[in-house]
């Protein structure tokens, strides 16, 4: 078995990122000049990288799906951007927030990369005021906090209920800067489809001009993925359409270890599913906690009423209102971490006490918080929000309680790296949420922008120093090279093929029926018999869609439903791999709960013992089972300890 | 309700366009627009017929790929939001909808309603920025600003680079664009530094990428998705004056 090496630096806690970058080799400026960087993705976490690259003077290559970079995912991110100022003097500090992430993510991450993410948390907000990010700010002009889930303090920035758009315009504006110099290339519309190795070190990509279907070669020193998360698998989900798991896949085909990649972190406050042709799902900040209340009915005939129209939230009397997170979870009350909430929630439906047509929703309540502060307070929280509800389901939300349900909404795992994030292969990164590192089994709000923004600006800039210190001897790399001219061959054989089985079925038909049977068995509750049935199922629809996809159009144009079915192939073989691994791990933590590993009250049930490690899956060929390796998780400074939000 | 369409199809930015209609059944009233538009593409798909091609990704009215001409308006009838936030509730069963790219010479159409909208970007990279490095910065509370100030900034700020104001123009003018970004770092202390040459360069490259002119008839403020307001043109053309008057070289 391989020996995964997370590389974490000697040293106290607080001394390794410093002791790292005392002792890590650099690259020298004219050198610099020398060595080609390709970064793809230009979320928080490639622009940043890219826009960071590029000032320090290296050859930079940026790629995106998108028509321009602004348009990430990340442009999506609502509620905020945790960081350790302790701006409001309520007892935060680097320690709390590390410990915090930590417990959130259920004693699953690696304590020396969630601190060095706690410690440069500042220098991100310092970085976006500069950029000219328009935070919220009090009335003396300084900056404003509010309150997120599995956090007693109220550490999170945010500008309104846009903070995500807000930090990825400053990414894309220090891009923009570095693009107009020219030390950035920007090749939007391009489809990752292979990463390019060459003696066992990554040396390029393949891509695909998503306007000509040209199929193009570029080479660099170093790569880095920043592709985003692929919470896509279960169909519906709060990601963007176009938000896929295509590049991580390939890389992990190409030899790259794939991280924990069962688990996924489902969003307690979704509007709820409504119909067959619903495309997507929309998220409600879970900043909406700090002043709603969630509720059921508390007896099961109040429920059949609501559900069939005959009785209102309103006049339903406080006595029988069931404010079950409150009940649970005092301590924490509407603010208990996500899985948590969303688990809660499930388990409030499935006991028949869920309101809406389908009874797959709760109450989310403002009516209390309208009450006390006054409504203008509220809308000035949340008036977007309110009002992205309202065009929604065509509900006045301050006068009728929000119906809410959980929805899949971002994936701890990713391509395993280590403290570096180099991924298994050497000179290939992965960064932002296309990476497995800091969350853990579960991540606490406002902590992806964090990440991504934090691998992008203050960690990689260094890291990738370190390895391309060995690299300055090398030439540019040519593309001309037998593995490009094999990896172009493979990507345009697999496009012919998809193109010319000519069957019966949509390529959304597909998706549609993986999302289905990931839902339902790779979800929420996960157990023996449903993950092994899901293998199974998964199986035997990947037989089908290479018999019986129909893929219009040709190659040589603009062809969407070409993009969605290359999409869909790789999502297959993805969600067989988080069955797997949710079948291995054989116990519940943080979003993974397997039903038969719960305590007598339902909470989730660690086996520690068993269990402290990352599970880095290794490709070994197509229809071949995968291999498991583990990295085991070492805790030194803090204890570990059941989660506890009672 | 049943639906029917008239869309623009357009095999590529040279092939010549035309409309072609559609008739869609039993859509739900709480359908959106691009879901419908959705399964009238699954139809064509299971017909063997090239589905119309449409910009779209987040579909919640933030990362502006989604356009749209619909029945002459951008964003279609409905005021602050985007194509992908519509529902097909304002729609009535057996009505005729006429769908079309965003028609703006800036704005080559690449096929059926998509566009390219690149000329945003050089607009953006010639100015559109604060000129800070990565690292070495001060404290984030170090300038306070005034509350009323970043509020004006965050709502310049909340332009999605969707265009449309530069479709609902008579001249193709992108103003509203700009100047919601002059706009955003002109009142905050941190853009002010700046401010002056960015204005210059800004204006510069939209005029060079063949952006027309704006002549204050306001359609821009009208559409905007994001009721980016227009005395940010205003204020940019305050800057911009100020700029030529001061236009000294050295600093
Ligand atoms: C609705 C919503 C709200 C959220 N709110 C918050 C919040 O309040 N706080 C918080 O901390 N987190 C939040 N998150 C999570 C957070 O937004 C994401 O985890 C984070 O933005 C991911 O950033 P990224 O840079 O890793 O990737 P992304 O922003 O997803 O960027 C991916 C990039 O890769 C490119 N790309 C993707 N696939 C390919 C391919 N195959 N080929 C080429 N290029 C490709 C894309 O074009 C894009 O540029 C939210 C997420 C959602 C969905
Ligand atoms: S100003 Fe309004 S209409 Fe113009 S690009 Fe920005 S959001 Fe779109
Ligand atoms: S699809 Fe993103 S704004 Fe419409």
């Amino acid at each position: 078995m391989t020996k995964l090496d997370p590389k974490i630096p000697k040293g106290q806690l607080d001394q390794k990122w410093t002791n790292y970058k005392a002792h890590q080799n650099l690259v020298n400026p004219s050198n610099k000049r020398r060595l080609d960087i390709i970064v793809v993705g230009t979320g928080l976490a490639g622009a940043a990288a890219a826009a960071s690259f590029g000032e320090l003077g290296f050859n930079v290559k940026v790629f995106g799906i998108h028509d321009s970079p602004r348009r990430a995912h990340s442009i999506a991110a609502q509620g905020g951007i945790n960081a350790a100022k302790n701006y409001p003097n309520d007892g935060d500090s680097v320690f709390r927030l590390f410990y915090d992430t930590i417990k959130g993510g259920d004693y699953r991450a690696r304590e020396a990369n969630v601190f060095r993410l706690a410690e440069v948390s500042n220098s991100i907000i310092d970085q976006c005021v500069a950029q000219g990010v328009p935070f919220a700010r009090d009335y003396g002009g300084l900056l404003d906090n509010r309150s997120f889930g599995g956090a007693q303090v109220s550490r999170t920035f945010y500008a309104r209920g846009q903070t995500g758009q807000q930090l990825l315009l400053g990414a894309y504006s220090a891009l923009s800067k570095e693009i107009g110099k020219k030390t950035v290339k920007m090749y939007t519309r391009r489809d990752l489809m292979d990463v390019v190795i060459v003696d066992g070190l990554a040396r390029g990509i393949i891509v695909r001009n998503l306007i000509t279907g040209e199929i193009e070669r570029h080479s660099a020193h170093a790569v880095v993925l920043a592709t985003g998360g692929y919470g896509n698998v279960f169909f519906l989900s709060t990601n963007a359409m176009s938000s896929n798991g295509s590049a991580i896949w390939k890389a992990y085909k190409k030899g790259a270890f794939f991280g924990n990649p069962c688990f996924t972190q489902i969003h307690p406050t979704c509007i709820p599913v409504h119909g067959e042709y619903q495309s997507k799902l929309t998220l409600m900040s879970e900043s909406l906690r700090n002043d709603g209340r969630i509720w059921v009915p508390k007896k099961l005939e109040d429920a059949e009423k609501i559900r069939k129209g005959t009785l209102k939230a309103g006049n339903l009397k406080e006595e029988d209102r069931d404010y079950y997170l409150e009940r649970r979870y005092p301590a924490f009350g509407n603010l208990v971490p996500r899985d948590v909430a969303s688990r809660a929630a499930k388990e409030r439906c499935d006991a028949g006490f869920g309101v809406g047509t389908t009874g797959l929703a709760v109450y989310l309540d403002f009516t209390d918080s309208i009450k006390r502060l006054g409504k203008n307070v509220i809308e000035s929280r949340y008036g977007n929000l309110f009002q992205m509800y309202e065009k929604i389901v065509d509900e006045n939300p301050y006068e009728n309680p929000m119906m809410i349900y959980p929805a899949v909404h971002y994936t701890m795992g990713g391509i395993w790296v280590d403290y570096e994030l180099q991924t298994t292969i050497p000179g290939l990164f992965a960064a932002g949420e296309a990476n497995f590192s800091d969350h853990g089994a579960n991540r606490l709000g406002a902590s992806a922008l964090m990440q991504g923004l934090s691998d992008g600006y203050f960690v990689l800039p260094y890291t990738i120093q370190n390895y391309l210190a060995n690299q300055i001897q090398i030439p540019t790399i040519k593309t001309d090279l037998a593995e490009f001219v094999q990896a172009e061959k493979e990507t345009k054989d697999l496009i012919q093929k998809l193109l010319t089985i000519n069957g019966k079925n949509t390529v959304d038909s597909y998706h549609r029926k993986l999302g289905l049977i990931m839902w339902d068995n790779v979800g929420m509750g996960r157990n023996k018999e449903g993950l092994t049935k899901a293998i199974e199922l998964i199986q035997e629809l990947k037989i089908d869609f290479w018999k019986n996809v129909k893929v219009t159009g040709t190659n040589d144009q603009v062809n969407p439903e070409l993009e969605k079915a290359l999409r869909v192939a790789d999502f297959i073989e993805l969600g067989e791999l988080m069955a797997r691994d949710a079948l291995s791990r054989q116990e519940s933590c943080g979003g993974h709960f397997r039903e038969e590993y719960q305590t007598p009250e339902g909470e989730a049930l660690r086996d520690d013992k068993d269990f402290t490690f990352v599970s880095a899956w290794e490709y070994k060929g197509d229809n071949v089972e995968p291999e498991m390796h583990k990295e085991p998780l070492v805790f030194e400074f803090i204890e570990v300890k059941q989660r506890n939000y009672k | 309700m049943d639906l029917t369409l008239k869309i623009w199809r357009q095999a590529s930015a040279k092939a010549k366009g035309h409309f072609v209609n559609y008739q869609v059944q039993n859509i739900s009233a709480e359908a959106s627009f691009l879901e419908m538009l959705d399964i009238l593409n699954e139809s064509l798909v299971a017909k063997g017929e090239e589905p119309v091609a449409f910009d779209h990704d987040c579909r919640e009215g933030i990362c502006g790929a989604c356009s749209l001409y619909i029945n002459g308006r951008p964003h279609g009838p409905d005021r602050g939001i985007t194509t992908c936030q519509m529902h097909m509730r304002n729609f009535k069963h057996g009505e005729t909808i006429i769908i079309e790219p965003w028609r703006a010479k800036p704005f080559p159409v690449i096929k059926d309603l998509m566009v390219d909208r690149s000329s945003f970007d050089e607009i953006i990279q010639a100015g559109g920025f604060v000129s800070v490095r990565t690292g070495g910065i001060p404290d984030a509370n170090s300038i306070p600003i005034p509350r009323r100030n970043a509020e004006l900034a965050m709502d310049a700020a909340s332009c999605i680079g969707c265009g449309a104001c530069v479709a609902a123009c008579k001249n193709a003018s992108a103003m509203l664009f700009v100047s919601a970004k002059v706009s955003q770092f002109a009142l905050l202390p941190q853009g002010r530094i700046e401010a002056q040459e960015r204005v210059q360069r800004m204006v510069a490259k939209m005029d060079e990428l063949g952006f027309g002119n704006c002549t204050n008839t306001y359609a821009c403020e009208a559409e905007c998705p994001k009721e980016i307001s227009a005395s940010n043109i205003a204020r940019m053309n305050r800057e911009f004056l100020s700029a030529k008057l001061l236009a000294h070289k050295e600093f």
